[in-house]
């Protein structure tokens, strides 16, 4: 089996797996990193949404093995000594969520949009929402919580 | 998803020796298509050649009149590229609206291009922008190149290493996503440049990406919205399907043409 070795939030991570590994599936059951979540079958739902050199990636649409060498960030990763980041603590304040299930794939999404476009507006974060769903359609508030975020981190 | 063996080569060459040698070997670009289908178990290749990290595939740069792509660009870097943005943005946006932002950071032009999905946009950006795909052993132009549904010119071993794109006076394209999918259920691009008058239609063909010779020629006599806006394509050979029949497709065509020419300005 091929063995391979990445940095996941800052800490080195190796492993054998099989080729056929999804990285989700790497993260989840090899490192117990479950805060990652698997919403479909079928690559659409974006609840797996994880950053894969600091760029938002769909962690079920790509192999563990295609990772080899590349700085892994999971919802994990992004509170900083115990304090939340800012776009947690946003979705909190702003009851940015209904069930949860979806809600790590929404926030790596949305430090990466932020990160990409920090001079957001209501119609650009529905149209970058594009790759993520809410079952429970909670979008508003997803929404709305992005927003305030933004505007936190300019 | 099936067993199968794995290799990530270093360089173009190593891989077409890689390939040359499996049994039944797939290239892996960025996988956004790919990793799905074997997740569904739709294909069982013995050997996957990850191209993805090849630096030599992974390059934007504009020279004389003309944007030479590597295929190895991601969407999200076609789309950010300053070279594409000046001199191509009707392609610029198209990549942007590809997908979504996770799938526009992995999927690549020439992933994209070599699999030839009969609903994916970036086919009908090369078709109507005369675009020229070198591979590892040859010169194909477009028109050449896009042979049906899933099926192109390229021979077994062969790769894709650039496609060249050159500058258009106008040029726009205009989709009509799948609400669901967000595939095109209709793309059409438009264009006017060295080349004359192109119009190429993504989404609805049966046989993938296809030209209409109807709307270029009334766009070549005048390029308007209302030059095409009486053109009917013929509803026979294109899809039907849960999610629209024939005949909306070919009135789709004319709509999505309508606007793209609109866009182009």
């Amino acid at each position: 089996m091929p063995v391979v070795a990445m940095t996941v939030n800052g800490k080195p991570a190796s492993a054998d797996v099989e080729a056929r590994t999804l990285l989700v599936h790497y993260i989840r059951e090899q490192l117990g990193l479950t805060g990652t979540h698997v919403g479909c079958d079928t690559s659409q739902c974006g609840a797996c949404v994880v950053h894969v050199d600091g760029r938002a990636v769909k962690s079920c649409a790509i192999l563990a093995v295609q990772a080899e060498g590349a700085e892994i960030v999971t919802v994990e990763g992004l509170a900083k000594n115990g304090e939340l980041h800012p776009v947690q603590q946003a979705f909190r304040e702003h009851h940015g969520l209904q069930c949860g299930f979806c809600t790590p794939g929404m926030i790596m999404t949305a430090v990466d949009l932020i990160r990409r476009k920090p001079n957001l507006d209501e119609k650009t974060v529905r149209e970058e929402l594009e790759g993520n769903i809410c079952r429970c359609t909670g979008y508003h508030n997803i929404v709305k919580a992005i927003l305030a975020a933004s505007q936190e981190m300019r | 998803m099936y067993q199968f063996n794995y290799a990530r080569p270093k360089t173009l060459a190593e891989a077409e020796a890689l390939l040359a040698k499996a049994d039944d070997p797939k290239l892996l670009a960025g996988g956004q298509t790919l990793i799905p289908t074997l997740k569904q178990r739709l294909a069982m290749p013995s050997d996957l050649i990850d191209i993805g990290g090849l630096k030599e595939l992974d390059f934007i740069r504009a020279e004389g009149d003309a944007v030479m792509i590597g295929a190895g660009a991601k969407h999200a870097t076609v789309a950010q590229s300053p070279d594409v943005k000046k001199h191509n943005p009707a392609l610029a946006a198209l990549a942007e609206g590809i997908g979504d932002p996770a799938v526009r950071h992995m999927g690549t032009i020439g992933g994209s291009i070599a699999n030839n999905d009969p609903a994916a946009d970036y086919p009908a950006a090369c078709l109507a922008l005369d675009a020229k795909i070198h591979t590892s052993k040859r010169l194909i132009e477009a028109d050449q190149f896009f042979k049906g549904m899933f099926e192109t010119a390229l021979e077994d071993g062969e790769i894709v290493k650039e496609i060249t794109f050159p500058h258009p006076e106008k040029a726009a394209y205009m989709k009509f996503p799948n609400p669901a999918s967000r595939y095109a259920m209709v793309g059409v691009f438009v264009s006017k440049g060295p080349w004359g008058v192109r119009v190429a239609v993504t989404g609805a063909g049966q046989n993938g990406v296809f030209r209409v010779k109807e709307m270029e020629d009334a766009l070549t006599k005048s390029w308007s919205p209302d030059a095409v806006a009486g053109v009917k394509v013929p509803a026979k050979g294109l899809n039907a399907d849960l999610h629209g029949t024939a005949e909306y497709r070919a009135h789709l065509i004319t709509v999505m043409a309508k606007r793209a020419v609109a866009a182009a300005g």
